[in-house]
């Protein structure tokens, strides 16, 4: 059961957000922003290192959610998902990527961790800074909704075709049309307005 | 020396915001609605939750400016520092108190957080809307602060410089930047 009254029939994260619609507008901005706005780095790439980091925060929601995303982002490969999260370095992914995860990684421990070999490494394979900069804050910001969908103790049903289905109206639609799912007059804005 | 090429001469987390204000838009505006917007909970308490989050992470920019801002708004640094050191002692509410434990136990990871936690701080008087609140700003300080130490900032030890933005912050709140009122400028119009 949730700590505090969470509207009822809402998963994970959309609990709070309609809970406090005040915050859950700047809240899905930023995943607007740095999962699914048009990027240097491919979404699903974005939403492979979101995933990554929300399991090792132990998330069962975010990493679920976040998988299904990506999942549908990289053709429906569920497998490359999962072998991401159980060890990335021999998934079929690209170096550069493999050196971001390392980087993400590390955040997730806590901001100091991260060397300046890591981001050298990450340099050498080809990553620029803003894909430097943005695998940072992802990375931080799921150390961010990881700890607000647990610190509440949200609801979340172990569904699989429930992620699945969401997360291919997610890859499609993005964060802030989604929102309007569950959050009345959710104003939609373009993006950098 | 920063991870990555940010603009020069700017402190912690503004150095982020200069280099990606498309970030920083809605960063700024989730920390000016958690902290400076109209709340039961005082913009004194919940920036020394901000404070001791950011303690706990060993972000020194960030419980440095915001125990600044914290001790504007208490008109009290000596508070900021108790709490840091061990709120239980410390001349705040036992609601306040209850609400720390909460947040240090997000800061260690959400599933932390027992039931037991949360009815204490109703026991003293908290909200659902107060424990919403206190765990989003905890859970946000685990970003803020991951990124700005993430990104290897630059964050000098220049007392004057946060005891400013401190005021800045109080007075003002998130959305516009502390940094976009020089130093200098300011001076000269004193003076």
């Amino acid at each position: 059961m949730p700590h505090i009254q969470l509207p009822e029939g809402l998963q994970g994260i959309r609990g709070p957000l309609a809970f406090r619609p005040e915050t859950a507008k700047p809240l899905n901005e930023l995943a607007e922003t740095l999962l699914h706005a048009p990027n240097s780095l491919p979404a699903g790439d974005r939403e492979l290192i979101a995933t990554y980091v929300s399991y090792l925060n132990d998330c069962y929601f975010c990493q679920t959610v976040h998988g299904a995303i990506a999942a549908a982002h990289l053709a429906g490969d569920e497998d490359l998902v999962k072998r991401v999260k159980a060890d990335f370095q021999h998934a079929d992914i690209s170096a550069k990527l493999k050196a971001l995860l390392v980087v993400a990684g590390k955040v997730q421990r806590g901001g100091k961790h991260v060397t300046a070999t890591d981001i050298e490494k990450a340099r050498q394979a080809g990553a620029t800074d803003t894909e430097i900069h943005d695998t940072v804050l992802i990375a931080a910001a799921f150390c961010m909704y990881n700890r607000y969908v647990d610190g509440l103790a949200t609801w979340q049903p172990q569904d699989e075709a429930l992620y699945r289905e969401r997360g291919k109206k997610t890859a499609r639609e993005g964060y802030v049309q989604m929102s309007r799912e569950y959050i009345e007059n959710t104003e939609l804005k373009p993006q950098g307005a | 020396m920063p991870h990555i090429d940010l603009p020069r001469e700017l402190p912690g987390i503004s150095a982020g915001f200069a280099f990606r204000p498309e970030t920083a838009k809605p960063m700024r505006e989730l920390a000016h609605i958690l902290l400076h917007e109209p709340n039961t909970l005082t913009p004194g308490e919940r920036e020394l939750i901000a404070t001791y989050v950011s303690s706990r992470n060993d972000c020194y920019f960030c419980q440095t400016s915001h125990g600044a801002a914290a001790a504007c708004h208490l008109g009290d640094a000596n508070t900021v520092k108790q709490v840091k050191s061990d709120f239980t002692r410390a001349p705040i509410s036992e609601k306040l108190k209850r609400l720390l434990v909460i947040a240090g136990k997000v800061q260690e990871g959400g599933k932390r957080v027992a039931t037991d936690d949360v009815e204490a701080a109703r026991q003293q008087g908290a909200t659902d809307m107060e424990i919403h609140d206190t765990v989003l700003i905890a859970a946000a300080f685990c970003m803020y602060n991951r990124y700005v130490d993430g990104l290897a900032t630059w964050q000098p030890t220049d007392e004057a410089m946060y005891a400013q933005m401190g005021q800045h912050l109080a007075d003002e709140g998130y959305r516009v930047s502390s940094m976009q009122r020089p130093v200098q400028e300011e001076l000269t119009a004193v003076s």
